[in-house]
């Protein structure tokens, strides 16, 4: 706590302490925000066990409003909340100012990367990504070839990950270009705490994130066919047992469109409808939460039950809209994210304004040979891996773990990438034992669709063990609200 | 400018009228297990827990489990046993699937309730359904279900999939209360001799309190209690909101709205059937239907409610596409 605050810290925070890691509340100490300041002064005063009979009446709510995401065990599907920290994560005007700058750029370039990808391959040609990298993916659709979308705009919704390093840099871990999820979480847990802790927010001028909705849809009905006048939007979910439900259900509901799944839709010469109780009604931009492969069963995998027979050719015939694009996940590759500097500056001209972690490619020689040299000061990741799954984290591994880890190093290098470890920054959270820092990051939303906006905020991930790193829901991980000041 | 009514999803039609059934069906359940636990004891005070499981058309499922119909074996089969499909744990699961792929139709405290609800019913214990504790427990569950229907009453966008729940509602009220009265009426009295002998009118009590009923037909028949009485009652009152001619005349009404609100183009041919059924209803005075037999009637009746599942399920909820053309873009909003 900064000494100006410390001094007069004699409720909660008395006794708190970041040790190293850069602080998200009480910021470097000495550039205080005022705000913030107000805000450390409100908690500090509320006793212990106010404060968790509150947060544990938050939690409640979430499980009865039924805001959960299924886990599978024992063969049952069970719902969790995703665990809810009541203490903010808070990030000031200026901090957002560059954050939302770098996420628009980082944006833009990943639009262009992927239109030039399926249409010319000029990046290729001219050597700033090796060709193999990309043309080898698992995630490159050559069907896309040629393909123009709206707007040149292939990642429709964005979810960028950040992690702030011990300096306070905020730092890109990676881009996630599929279906990246967790929005639904950002305006819950606003509602939450607007509903549970009302005076902690009061006066405080909080950015809002209740337009989501509303600019989702925009967004979406310009992705359709530009003929269109009125387009109609759906959202195409895997289900009810899938573990993000919760998620489609709530964005169909802020958008007022159908949540439809895959046996519900229908293409009949090229166009896709819907099945209602009147016939079939016409569809023309799908807001898709199904990965690339389970989409048309014709073109893609054909054991997909979740897809639709004949969506692909409705969608290159330009009869429908996906969002987002087909083909979206060769950019997010942990591999290629290591290129993006150099593509910002390819396509725009532009010096990157968010800094990356620096990166070693196993795929090649010199990074493979370092990150064997260096295994045990390095986080080691899978490059097609997502949810934390796979990593091993170095200086925290055993003996056992960091063998095991340069086995499959040797074994596929091309699938792995290795960075330094970042000094996650963090947060002050409740726990069993009081207020203690917990480590978090950030995941920012952009929409794009004729323009970029972004969501002020985003979804502030916990990890809720003391010391622990991976903040990701199926590793034990929460979350807490985001307010970016006014 | 409002918008007109967009088109609604055949899957999500069908679960809003299952969602009311369901739940309709827990309730009439707790209701029937309630008032038997308290009122149908016989002379001896011993409890006649088979007919529930008569009434549901259980006997095959329940004896494979259960050697004989106890208190115990009952309540545990009708309220806690997940893998009984019609126990009130399974209609409140399922009631809950229902609405879980109708969320984003719904409202937050429709759902948060029914949620809520279901996870009380899950932690329900052996020593919950102890006899001394059944009929607070039921009150409850009947309680549960009947806040159900007032958030939906007061929270639902009157809109396509409302117009389907309504019409699950009525047909499992209707069905339900056939049910009730044919058990009930045959076992009291088995055959037409038994008609005019001395009553336990205690039982004809529990008959019409398991239809909510007594209140409302002292109000229709203030002096007598006659078990030809009880059934003209609960068969033809118009009044009586859980009548079977009350829930088939509510029944029409909403296919109108489907008909007349959303133009829906399927509607005839379940119109025609509602029709007959009225007909059916209107046509019949109580002593027709007892001399050719009450339980005869009843299995018609049966008949026709299973019969109209059918047609609505085959003109709107497993739309094919071959089947018609496609809706203008006009009227699909």
């Amino acid at each position: 706590m900064p000494e100006s605050a410390l001094a007069t810290a004699a409720g909660l925070f008395a006794g708190y302490d970041p040790g190293a890691f850069y602080d998200e509340l009480l910021g470097a100490g000495d550039d205080h925000d005022d705000a913030t300041f107000r805000i450390l002064r409100r908690i500090d005063q509320i006793d212990f066990a106010t404060l968790r009979g509150r947060a544990r009446d938050a939690e409640n709510e979430l499980f009865n409003l039924g805001i959960t995401f299924l886990v599978y065990a024992q063969n049952r599907a069970i719902d969790r909340i995703l665990p809810f920290d009541v203490i903010p994560r808070v990030i000031t005007a200026t901090e957002w100012q560059h954050l939302e700058a770098g996420v628009q750029q980082r944006t833009a370039a990943l639009n262009l990367f992927l239109a030039d990808l399926y249409d010319g391959q000029k990046a290729l040609k001219d050597g700033i990504v090796p060709a193999e990298l990309v043309l080898a993916n698992s995630h490159y659709q050559p069907a896309m070839a040629g393909l123009k979308v709206p707007h040149g705009a292939y990642v429709n919704i964005l979810g960028v990950d950040l992690v702030r390093d011990d300096a306070g840099v905020f730092r890109v871990l990676e881009d996630n270009c599929r279906v990246p999820s967790g929005v639904s979480y950002v305006i819950e847990n606003r509602h939450l705490m607007q509903r549970a802790f009302s005076d902690l927010i009061d006066d405080i001028g909080v950015r809002g994130v209740d337009d989501y909705g509303g600019r989702l849809h925009t967004m979406l009905a310009e992705m359709a066919p530009p003929a269109i006048p009125d387009p109609h939007v759906a959202l195409l979910s895997p289900g009810p047992y899938n573990s993000a439900y919760f998620e489609h259900v709530f964005l169909a509901r802020e958008m007022g469109v159908p949540l439809v799944e895959g046996r519900d839709l229908v293409v009949e010469n090229d166009r896709v409808f819907m099945r209602t109780t009147d016939g079939l009604a016409p569809v023309d931009c799908l807001y898709r939460r199904i990965d690339d492969a389970f989409l048309d069963p014709r073109t893609f995998r054909p054991d997909s039950v979740l897809g639709v027979p004949g969506l692909f050719d409705a969608y290159r015939k330009g009869n429908v809209g996906l969002a987002n694009a087909v083909g979206t996940g060769v950019a997010d590759d942990k591999a290629v994210y290591t290129y993006l500097p150099r593509l910002i500056r390819y396509y725009l001209d532009q010096d990157p304004i968010l800094e990356s972690v620096p990166t070693h490619i196993c795929r090649e020689p010199e990074g493979l040979r370092y990150t064997l040299d260096h295994l045990a000061e390095l986080v080691v990741k899978p490059v097609g891996e997502a949810g934390g799954y796979g990593i091993t984290i170095g200086p925290k591994a055993t003996a056992e773990q960091l063998a095991e880890c340069r086995r499959k190093l040797l074994d596929d290098p091309g699938n792995y990438i290795s960075q330094p470890m970042i000094s996650l920054s963090v947060c002050p959270t409740v726990t069993d034992a009081g207020i203690e820092p917990r480590h978090v990051d950030l995941r920012p939303f952009a929409l794009t669709g004729r323009s970029t906006w972004v969501l002020p905020g985003g979804l502030t991930r916990v990890a809720l063990r003391r010391g622990a790193l991976v903040v990701n829901s199926s590793q034990g991980g929460g979350s807490k609200d985001t307010w970016v000041l006014s | 400018m409002v918008r007109p009514p967009p088109p609604l999803l055949a899957r999500l039609a069908e679960a809003a009228f299952w969602l009311a059934r369901y739940v309709e069906r827990t309730e009439n359940l707790a209701r029937l297990i309630d008032i038997n636990e308290t009122f149908a004891r016989d002379s001896r005070g011993a409890c006649n827990w088979s007919s529930i499981v008569a009434l549901n058309a259980d006997d095959m499922r329940f004896y494979a489990r259960h050697a004989a119909a106890s208190e115990a074996t009952v309540l545990r089969f009708y309220l806690l046993d997940g893998d009984n499909p019609t126990s009130i744990l399974s209609s409140i699961r399922a009631a809950r699937e229902s609405a879980r792929s109708l969320r984003p139709h719904i409202s937050t405290e429709l759902w948060g309730q029914l949620n809520t609800f279901y996870n009380w019913v899950l932690a329900l214990t052996e020593s919950d359904i102890a006899l001394p504790r059944i009929s607070r427990l039921c009150g409850r569950i009947r309680e549960s279900c009947q806040t159900h229907a007032g958030i939906a009453d007061g929270t639902l966008y009157r809109d396509q999939a409302w117009t389907f729940y309504q019409l699950g509602r009525w047909l499992e009220r209707a069905d339900q209360t056939t049910r009730l009265l044919d058990i009930k009426y045959h076992t009291l009295l088995p055959s037409v001799d038994d008609i005019g002998s001395p009553l336990d009118a205690s039982q004809w009590n529990a008959v019409l309190r398991s239809a909510s009923a007594y209140h409302a037909f002292r109000r229709a028949f203030p002096r007598d209690l006659e078990p030809g009485q009880v059934a003209e009652f609960l068969l033809f009152d118009s009044r009586f909101p859980r009548s079977v001619s009350a829930c088939v005349h509510n029944v029409a009404t909403e296919l109108g709205e489907l008909r007349r609100r959303f133009h829906l183009r399927h509607t005839s041919q379940v119109m025609e059937s509602v029709d007959e059924l009225t007909s059916l209803l209107a046509e019949r005075q109580i002593d027709q239907v007892l001399q050719h037999g009450l339980h005869e009637f009843l299995d018609v009746l049966q008949g026709r409610f299973a019969g109209l599942t059918g047609l609505l399920s085959e003109r709107f909820f497993d739309y094919a596409p071959t089947r018609g053309g496609v809706a203008m873009r006009e009227t699909a909003g």
